[in-house]
């Protein structure tokens, strides 16, 4: 099963945000309200442009998720790596010397 | 080094109350993101995958103590801690909040430091020779020059709104040093046959996606009409230069398709017009400029006894450090230290501000007051008493600095790659760092001798992959990461842009398949060959044969 959410940066900082169910922003993907349907998946997009117009976030897109065990996850690498920020030592990501 | 004038002074603080402006007017609400990202880009600003990400301007590599700190403050106060020196010789910081970038930029000029033109169609960050005014080999300092360059460049009302970014470097030296090939003007400092000083211009080089070496069309330029002659350049690519398609924007196409006889050609026609009424700079600010990069008060009994062969003999890791990491220096008793920012499994380019701090401190004490970043993403103290290299030493080394590895298999050139960059279709930064453990052993490295290895985390070639002796570029291929190879690539005096030696390897074989390549080359090396002259007399089918041979 695939689903989509949608994500932006926060305008102030920059940070990575999901549009959550009460039409909110979080930095948790767990918040995150997710469209099952095409006409979903334009809902979703049409209120992120309204808080692209209210200046709270910037360049919303939507981010394919996908059922990865039991839990959803981002199909794409690029979308886990800006779930979970960079992969290496100084940002507190995975050790030195693993690249995947 | 140059200080501000209050011209200089005046425009940057004028810049930051005007950035001030145009940020309080993004959050109210009042500019949108269409109106605003241009001249967040004029100011250095970038939206990355994580954050905002800054790129500040360290003219032609040098800064000072001063300056330093402040980057370290900058790193702790508006960032985590950290920053990365970018192959232009600037520092980038990539988890910057937009509401506190003015407040930023504010500190920024109280050091004579911006972000101005660290972004955009314009002309960028003028680059040079990081041992500038300090190498053995050097004809001239070319800091003055590209502090003149700096000065004609910055704000030129003509050259605001290029087809594309334009990148200009400049030598002094007779070993490039500088990438000059590389760029879309390189300036090389020379001699001619009346034994006079000049400059030969080289147009049409550059990375990204059509990687192209520079030609010169100019063998010997008269220094007194530099700006005219440049401005004549890019006027001829300003008018001709495509708008049309930003893949095929830059002057390297345009040279390409029209030959670089006819551009000279055009330049010249364009350059006897432009002389007529060009204001050339008059000699006493030429000369006022150059005072700013007058020699430092050498001592000339320096060189008398330096106590470092006594040093080199009672340690081991000393003297490995001083072979690999130290370079002559064109005054007696003087020496060049190099500060390889390529720890062991370390992310290339990242300094913290401890280190920032400290490097500070011993640019004071032992350098006059005098550091350089490198394009290499190292960084470089220029005027080392000899008899204090032992003591600059341990101080390094008890920051983590004193790594001799300059030059070697682990001196990896590396871009943020997907890690941070949203142009980015692969990661670098846990390559390179695969890279460098599998290769921590120095011993291995310094058998392996002097290898460029750059990786890059897209086709527009931040990492400078194309002119890596082996080069990596990161692609993604069906939603994975894959990464290229390129062998026999180089950035100096015979620029050469590496061939693809097949197809790409996935991100857990990268790294098996570079050690391939450095397998291949010891078996088949002559004495005393290095990598790259063995790649040019080999070819790349042994490697191919072996990289290959299980497929």
């Amino acid at each position: 099963m695939k689903l989509d959410i949608v994500s932006a940066n926060r305008l102030t900082d920059g940070r990575v945000v999901y549009l959550t169910r009460d039409d909110g922003w979080s930095e948790s993907i767990i918040d995150g309200r997710s469209a099952a349907t095409k006409e979903e998946s334009a809902d979703l997009l049409a209120d992120a442009e309204r808080a692209v117009e209210a200046g709270i976030v910037v360049a919303p897109y939507l981010v394919s998720m996908a059922d990865d065990g039991g839990a959803f996850a981002p199909l794409h690498f690029r979308e886990r790596i800006r779930l979970f920020g960079p992969k290496h030592n100084r940002d507190g990501g995975q050790p030195a010397g693993r690249v995947a | 080094m140059y200080r501000y004038d209050e011209f200089d002074h005046a425009f940057v603080h004028q810049r930051v109350a005007q950035f001030r402006d145009q940020v309080a007017r993004r959050l109210s609400g009042e500019l949108s993101e269409d109106e605003f990202k241009p001249l967040r880009l004029m100011n250095g600003l970038y939206l990355q995958l994580h954050a905002y990400m800054l790129r500040v301007a360290i003219p032609y590599g040098t800064l000072s103590s001063r300056q330093m700190r402040c980057l370290a403050h900058i790193a702790r106060r508006y960032d985590k801690g950290y920053g990365h020196i970018t192959t232009r010789q600037n520092i980038q910081y990539n988890w910057i909040k937009l509401t506190e970038v003015p407040d930023l930029l504010a500190d920024l000029a109280e050091v004579e430091m911006h972000a101005i033109q660290t972004s955009g169609n314009c002309i960028r960050n003028v680059t040079a020779d990081h041992f500038a005014g300090a190498a053995a080999d050097e004809i001239e300092d070319p800091r003055l020059w590209c502090e003149i360059i700096r000065q004609w460049s910055t704000l030129h009302p003509e050259f605001s709104f290029l087809p594309r970014k334009f990148k200009i470097a400049v030598s002094g030296a007779a070993k490039d040093r500088a990438a000059l090939r590389v760029h879309d003007i390189g300036v090389q400092i020379c001699r001619n046959d009346a034994g006079e000083i000049g400059f030969e211009v080289m147009v049409g080089g550059g990375q990204g996606r059509t990687p192209m070496i520079a030609k010169t069309i100019r063998k010997f330029l008269p220094k007194a009409e530099l700006l005219s002659y440049l401005e004549s350049i890019l006027r001829v690519y300003n008018q001709l230069g495509r708008r049309d398609n930003m893949y095929k924007a830059r002057i390297k196409i345009l040279v390409h398709e029209m030959g670089a006889d006819a551009l000279a050609e055009m330049v010249e026609a364009e350059w006897r017009q432009v002389r007529e009424g060009f204001v050339d700079l008059p000699e006493a600010e030429v000369a006022r400029i150059e005072r700013y990069f007058a020699p430092p008060p050498f001592d000339p009994a320096a060189g008398s006894d330096s106590g470092l062969d006594t040093a080199r003999r009672a340690d081991s890791e000393f003297d490995r450090w001083l072979e690999q990491n130290v370079d002559a220096h064109r005054q007696p008793g003087y020496a060049i230290a190099t500060i390889s920012l390529k720890s062991d499994g370390g992310v290339p380019g990242d300094i913290d501000a401890a280190q920032m701090e400290a490097v500070a401190d011993l640019a004071e004490r032992f350098s006059f007051d005098e550091l350089r970043a490198t394009h290499q993403q190292n960084l470089v103290l220029p005027h080392v008493r000899k008899g204090d290299l032992y003591e600059l030493w341990q101080s390094l080394k008890a920051h983590g600095l004193a790594i001799a590895n300059r030059g070697l298999i682990s001196d990896i050139i590396a871009c943020p790659g997907m890690d941070y960059c949203s142009l980015a279709t692969a990661r670098s930064i846990p390559v390179a760092q695969a890279i460098s453990a599998r290769f921590q052993d120095l011993a291995r490295q310094k058998d392996i001798g002097d290898l460029r290895l750059n990786i890059s985390g897209c086709i527009n070639a931040c990492g400078h992959h194309h002119v890596g002796h082996i080069g990596i570029l990161g692609l993604e291929k069906k939603g994975v990461e894959n990464y290229q190879i390129t062998l026999g690539g180089r950035a100096d005096g015979e620029a050469a842009i590496g061939a693809i030696v097949g197809p790409a390897f996935s991100a857990e074989d990268i790294v098996g398949a570079v050690e391939t390549v450095v397998d291949t080359y010891l078996d088949l090396r002559e004495t005393g060959e290095p990598f790259i002259d063995a790649y040019a007399r080999l070819g790349r089918e042994p490697f191919k044969e072996r990289l290959y041979a299980a497929h």
